[in-house]
């Protein structure tokens, strides 16, 4: 059996990007970590399992998953491009480490990791936390803890780390876990499927709207280590959530892996609304460095009147492999993906959505934003899928992609399938092409290049930004535009 | 109101311009008339700010506020915010963004700049509607993507409609007769008509006397060859559309 190597972290690798200050969120933190040796196989499985203290249903889970994960290959079909990943090279954990007896609340972790999600906008301390907004704090493989539990508790909102949800409800993670994605279901959600390590839970019990807004940060912070996070969203009958989530990353000029996976469910009426705003780090101009993210997000409505809505702003990662799907099982359930891909520099990004239709008089809507600049690729790729007994299913999809310069490229893969005559389906799809000529137009008409390209941005995009709550959707397009500012004009 | 001085102005190291003088007033109309290629259009665009334009000699002095300032020292946006315009002759099509959220957030980026209050969306609406008539322009044009889609007229019909809502105080119009038919031509003459005051100017590029029958410039000049060549009254304008533009190149 290996043993976990204990040591202290105190690399700093800074790129020339940090220095340049593109990238605000490309620090890294100094703290004493707890450590797995690099490499997967069954033994660091275990130790991971032993680690968090599973039961055993959570060992065999993993074991089944990683050993199903042996057969495949990694998938090549996107249209990405990317060196082959060597997975023994990956450290499957890391985790800050605890005082004697770990911390029992926020406020007791360690000040810098504290300082971390500070420097990041996200509070964790009790006297300045977020109103309104409950936040899950991810730490490398590690939930650093959840805020505002009393008030959820009081609700009857369970909101904690998947850790926790594990030794607290094994009951409903035993039932859900694996219930829309299964592990056999591809290769990197086979993968998290065996090595995840921690993620968020959520439970809406029936007849419950959530008080709050309900939300995960994540935060890369070690070295050569991947982060695989889990969250699993269970809306009983008639319940409504709304959750966010945000991630970062230092810049570094070495890759690094997430794969992460998420499931949602939705009984009879339920509704989830689920936004990211993913701006993990995207390597610097010549594509040096990143993060490689590719991840399963998939929502079933398995009861008839519910819905699911995803709502994406992806301005980071190295490569973007991301499909937010739903199933539509129930009669009348509804699913929707908005969506706003933007890539920069050597950035590629396939992205999109699956829509199956399985029930009666369902719907679903994609409205997708793609915006290439630079040397980038932004790849829509989207499913639509009526099945036979789906009679009267609609769906609606308008895929837009905007060039930024003539370097760059945007490509639209849209598929249909459709098995039942009754199904109305419609697609549109543009494209067009920000240049300098439209920027000095603008200008010459008496906006400076910051409200140009915001005008150009909002109006672009605004069918998406509506869709997120307010302060997340100020932050969204204060990303893109600081994004857009090198490459337009 | 604005002097040009002894102006050189090449693009790619190609000299366009050879030495342009120009005096505008408050109140004038001028009108600039030349073959292709002579730099008519060049000019209005160094006017505008056009960073593909390299002036190499000379000067643009522009007087704002009883202060002369250097107008090359200003950006472009700059420029609009003080009072310059220039209807371009192609104008540029922006999908995505509505004319009207385009022309508020131009209206208000001007208003902040010269310290007057920005109007809301309301307030813009109502005044928006007052400028919309002078043009005849359809209101379905306001919430569709600027410039896109829209036939060649519409596009001149809705630069004019900016410099309505913009209200400048010297305005370039390039070409902007070109690609009208009588009817729209008329119109857009009564636009600029109804903008014109003792307190701006307007300086009309354009190929044809047509125009000057509608809006009846104080001064016309005849640019050949990078250079004002001749500068004279209406009646100089009657002189070109008769005799074409030969006997001012051996002059």
């Amino acid at each position: 059996m290996e043993h976990p190597s204990k040591k202290t972290q105190t690399e700093v690798t800074i790129s020339e990007n940090q220095l340049a200050g593109d990238y605000k969120f490309g620090f890294t933190t100094d703290v004493e970590t707890e450590d797995f040796p690099k490499g997967i196989n069954e033994g660091i499985i275990r130790l991971i399992s032993e680690k968090r203290n599973e039961p055993e249903f959570m060992l065999e889970f993993r074991l089944k998953a990683f050993r199903h994960w042996e057969t495949l290959e990694e998938p090549h079909w996107a249209h990405l491009y990317y060196p082959k990943i060597d997975y023994q090279a990956i450290r499957y954990y890391s985790a800050v480490k605890k005082k004697e007896d770990g911390p029992k609340s926020l406020d007791e972790v360690d000040p810098e990791v504290v300082k971390t999600f500070e420097r990041l906008g996200i509070p964790v301390q009790e006297q300045k936390r977020l109103s309104g907004v409950a936040v899950d704090a991810v730490f490398d493989s590690i939930s650093m803890g959840t805020t505002h539990q009393d008030v959820l508790a009081k609700a009857g909102v369970i909101f904690c780390s998947f850790s926790e949800a594990i030794q607290k409800h094994p009951e409903l993670i035993q039932k859900y876990l694996g219930s829309v994605v299964p592990y056999t279901d591809n290769f990197f959600a086979a993968l998290n499927a065996a090595v995840f390590s921690d993620g968020s839970f959520c439970y809406i019990p029936k007849g419950v709207r959530s008080p709050l807004e309900l939300s995960t940060y994540f935060r890369i912070n070690a070295m050569d280590t991947g982060q695989f996070e889990r969250t699993l969203i269970v809306a009983e009958e008639a319940s409504y959530v709304s959750y966010l989530e945000g991630c970062t990353a230092p810049s570094r000029d070495e890759n690094q892996l997430h794969a992460a996976v998420v499931e949602l469910i939705t009984m009879k009426h339920a509704e989830i609304k689920y936004s990211t705003v993913q701006n993990w780090y995207s390597g610097d101009k010549d594509g040096k460095g990143g993060i490689f993210n590719f991840v399963t997000k998939r929502g079933k409505c398995v009861g008839a009147h519910s819905k699911i809505s995803w709502t994406q702003v992806e301005a980071g990662a190295a490569i973007t492999w991301k499909y937010p799907s739903v199933i539509l099982q129930g009669d009348y359930s509804i699913g929707e993906f908005y969506s706003v891909a933007l890539t920069n520099n050597k950035m590629q990004a396939d992205t999109g959505t699956k829509m199956i239709h399985v029930g009666k008089n369902t719907r679903s809507k994609i409205i997708s934003k793609g915006i290439s600049c630079d040397q980038s690729v932004n790849s829509y790729r989207g499913l639509v899928k009526i099945l036979s007994g789906a009679e009267n299913a609609r769906n609606y999809s308008n895929c837009d992609s905007m060039l930024v310069g003539d370097q760059c490229s945007a490509n639209t893969f849209p598929y249909l399938e459709i098995n039942n005559n009754t199904a109305t389906v419609e697609h549109e799809a543009t494209t067009s092409k920000i240049n300098a000529e439209q920027i000095f137009y603008l200008k010459s008409r008496g906006l400076d290049d910051e409200e140009a390209i915001s005008l150009l941005i909002n109006g672009y995009c605004k069918d998406v930004f509506r869709e997120l709550p307010l302060e997340f959707s100020v932050e969204a397009i204060k990303l893109l535009e600081m994004k857009l500012e090198g490459s337009v004009g | 109101m604005l002097e040009i001085k002894d102006l050189h102005v090449s693009v790619e190291e190609t000299p366009i311009l050879k030495g342009v003088n120009l005096k505008v007033n408050a109140g004038e109309v001028h009108a600039i008339m030349g073959p292709n290629g002579s730099g008519k259009s060049t000019l209005a665009k160094v006017i505008a700010g056009h960073p593909a334009y390299e002036v190499t000699q000379g000067s643009i002095t522009y007087e704002v506020n009883f202060k002369e300032i250097d107008l090359m020292e200003l950006e472009p946006h700059e420029r609009a915010r003080k009072g310059v315009f220039m209807a371009f002759q192609y104008p540029v099509e922006v999908p995505g963004v509505t004319n009207t959220s385009f022309l508020q957030a131009a209206f208000n980026a001007i208003c902040r700049d010269q310290g007057a209050e920005e109007m809301d969306a309301i307030d813009f609406d109502v005044y928006l509607h007052e400028k919309i008539k002078l043009l005849s322009m359809d209101e379905k044009y306001l919430n569709r993507p600027l410039n896109v889609d829209f036939s060649g007229g519409e596009k001149k019909r809705n630069e004019i409609l900016q410099m309505a809502v913009l209200t400048p105080r010297i305005s370039f119009l390039d070409e902007t007769d070109s690609g009208l038919d009588i009817d729209a031509l008329r119109i857009v003459a009564a636009g600029v008509n109804k903008l014109k005051s003792k307190d701006n100017a307007i300086v009309l590029i354009t190929h044809y006397q047509r125009l000057l029958n509608y809006i009846v410039p104080d001064f016309v000049h005849i640019m050949i060859d990078g250079k004002i060549a001749e500068t004279g009254h209406k009646e100089l304008a009657l002189t070109v559309e008769d005799r074409g533009y030969d006997w001012l190149n051996k002059k």
